[in-house]
Order: C-alpha cells, then sequence, then structure tokens
C-alpha cells in the first residue's frame, strides 16, 4: 500500500501526512515534486496543506498548473483515490476536480482552532470506517474556506450524497455557530461523483494520534488502507 | 499594448470583503456608501497590433486563469 504526496513549492503538511502513513500505519509512502509526472506506484495520492506557490492569484490557482496535477487527473479519472486537505481541497477546486470554490472567511480572518463536523457520508475511500451521523473533531487553519457553488451545483451534491462532512456543533446539529468560515450549507467536505476524490478543509494529518491528544483523523487514512484497490 | 482586465465577485455573491470596507467607510462618516464589491485589475503588457484579437485572448486569459469565474466576474479594457 504506496501514498504518495504531492509537494507544491509552499507546501507545508506533506510530511504529517507521511508520518501518519509512514509511521502510524506502516504503509510505503513517497513524495513527488510537483515539476513530477510520475505517481511512483501510487495506490492513494494526497495533495497536502500549506500555500502552495504562496497563495499567489487565490489560492490553488497556479498549483493546478503544475506538471503533476495532469497526473493526478489521470489517476483519479482511472478511479484512483485522491485526498485533498485545506491547501490541497483548494487546489482540487482549482483543478477542477471537485466543483465550487473558495471564498475568504466570512470573518476575514485566518481562523485555526478545532471544530466538529458531522460525517454525512462513509461512502467514500476515505470515510469508510466512520459511521454516518458520528461527529468528528478537527483542526482547521485557514483563511479561504468559505466553501460556495451555485444552488444548482450545491443541491446536485446534496442529492447525490457528495457532502462528505458538515460543521456542526458538538452534538451534531447544524447550526450557524458551528460554522467557522460561512461555507455555504456548512460544507466542511465533499467528493466527486465517482466519490474516489475527496477534499475537506480540516485537517486529519494533525489529528491522527492520542499523543497529539486526538485520533480522530486517522481513519481517514486508515480507511483508504482498507479500501480494496477499485482500479 | 497595455490591456486592463478587472476581476470581481460577481453580483450576488457574498463578498467578505467588500462587505467590511464598506462597514469601515460608514464608520469614517461616508454614510451614502451603500455596498462594496472588492476586486483586482491586472495592467497587462501585451505585444499585437489588433486590438480585437488581443482583447478575446485577454478574455481567454480571465477565463483560463485570472478569474474564478464560479464566483468572480470579469471585464477587459485594451488601452
Amino acid at each position: 500500500m504506496k501514498f504518495s504526496i504531492v509537494v507544491f513549492p509552499g507546501s507545508n503538511c506533506e510530511r504529517d501526512c507521511e508520518h501518519v502513513a509512514r509511521e502510524l500505519l506502516g504503509c510505503e509512502t513517497e513524495y513527488v515534486w510537483h515539476a513530477e509526472t510520475d505517481l511512483k506506484g501510487a495506490d492513494v495520492v494526497i495533495i497536502p496543506g500549506g500555500f502552495a506557490y504562496g497563495d499567489y492569484l487565490r489560492a490553488g490557482a497556479l498549483a493546478r498548473f503544475s506538471p503533476v496535477m495532469e497526473s493526478v487527473g489521470r489517476f483519479a479519472k482511472a478511479g484512483g483515490p485522491v485526498l485533498g486537505i485545506c491547501n490541497g481541497f483548494q487546489v482540487l477546486l482549482e483543478a477542477g476536480l471537485l466543483p465550487g470554490a473558495m471564498r475568504v472567511n466570512r470573518g476575514l480572518r485566518y481562523v485555526c482552532r478545532d471544530v466538529h463536523m458531522r460525517v454525512e457520508s462513509r461512502d467514500t475511500p476515505f470515510t469508510r470506517l466512520f459511521d454516518e451521523g458520528s461527529v468528528v473533531r478537527m483542526p482547521i487553519g485557514h483563511m479561504e474556506g468559505n466553501y460556495t457553488a451555485p444552488q444548482s451545483t450545491l443541491d446536485e451534491l446534496e442529492r447525490e450524497g457528495r457532502v462528505i462532512f458538515r460543521y456542526s456543533d458538538e452534538s451534531g446539529a447544524i447550526t450557524d455557530s458551528g460554522n467557522p468560515n460561512g461555507a455555504d450549507r456548512g460544507i466542511a467536505g465533499i467528493c466527486n461523483r465517482e466519490r474516489n476524490v475527496v477534499g475537506l478543509m480540516p485537517h486529519p494529518d494533525r489529528c491522527s494520534e492520542a499523543l497529539l491528544g486526538n485520533d480522530a483523523g486517522l481513519k481517514m487514512f486508515q480507511s483508504a488502507v482498507q479500501t480494496p484497490a477499485s482500479r | 499594448m497595455k490591456v486592463e482586465v478587472r476581476v470581481y465577485p460577481r453580483e450576488g455573491i457574498l463578498d467578505p470583503q467588500g462587505k467590511a470596507i464598506a462597514a469601515a467607510l460608514v464608520r469614517l462618516g461616508h454614510v451614502s456608501v451603500e455596498g462594496v464589491r472588492a476586486g483586482k485589475v491586472f495592467f497587462l503588457d501585451v505585444t499585437g497590433e489588433d486590438k480585437s484579437k488581443v482583447e478575446a485572448e485577454a478574455r481567454r486569459m480571465a477565463e483560463e486563469l485570472l478569474a474564478n469565474t464560479v464566483i468572480e466576474g470579469y471585464d477587459v479594457r485594451v488601452l
């Protein structure tokens, strides 16, 4: 089982992801520099958090033109599981692998704290081990996490069960005060129509071992390990 | 040729930045301000003779990169 982790100039969470996959789950890992096109035999591709290309122009906007993204696109099209975390989610949106866009947080501030989310769907390679409707706590750290899309796209995401995580309060109720950035319909994470590409703003990589006070994120990586290769 | 591309939040798209600027202007006493949308301007230097060709190309640049058309509109002016 091999996780390939894409590294852009400005990525800064690739080691967190590597640590979880390699040290905690005993999987093989490879870094793939943005200028490379070989995903090195990946079973799973992760686009980690950070500030690819300094977030110039818009978060994720320039990363999408990196050579590696063509390979990631082909991998995704062939059914390979792809997870975009935080800035990685923004890159997947700009690359058109997931629908919608990010606005600046409604409070106009970088928000760095734990949030609660309700698990809306376990039908992805990264959420199989969660219980639907359960509440997980994960940290966020972002300035542009205020998800939006045309109404018709939002309705389609809802209809097809493609909202994977939704910001909630501790009890799982979807409230405005539980929404840290103003995202439409409290959306924290979504998947594509084929369900193999998932993006979320919170950081499972930063909460994957008890030593750090929270291991809620580990299940996302474990889910990917236990998902039989569907390609 | 000089080309100016303006990119701005689409009408109806929540613009937290514009909202905050509008509130600040009102606080400064500019109570006539009813709304602000905050965008970006790109000043491009482009080679070419044919104004309409340059404009068409600048439009493609806006569609492909300068604007995220999910949330932003744009206009192009060849100077």
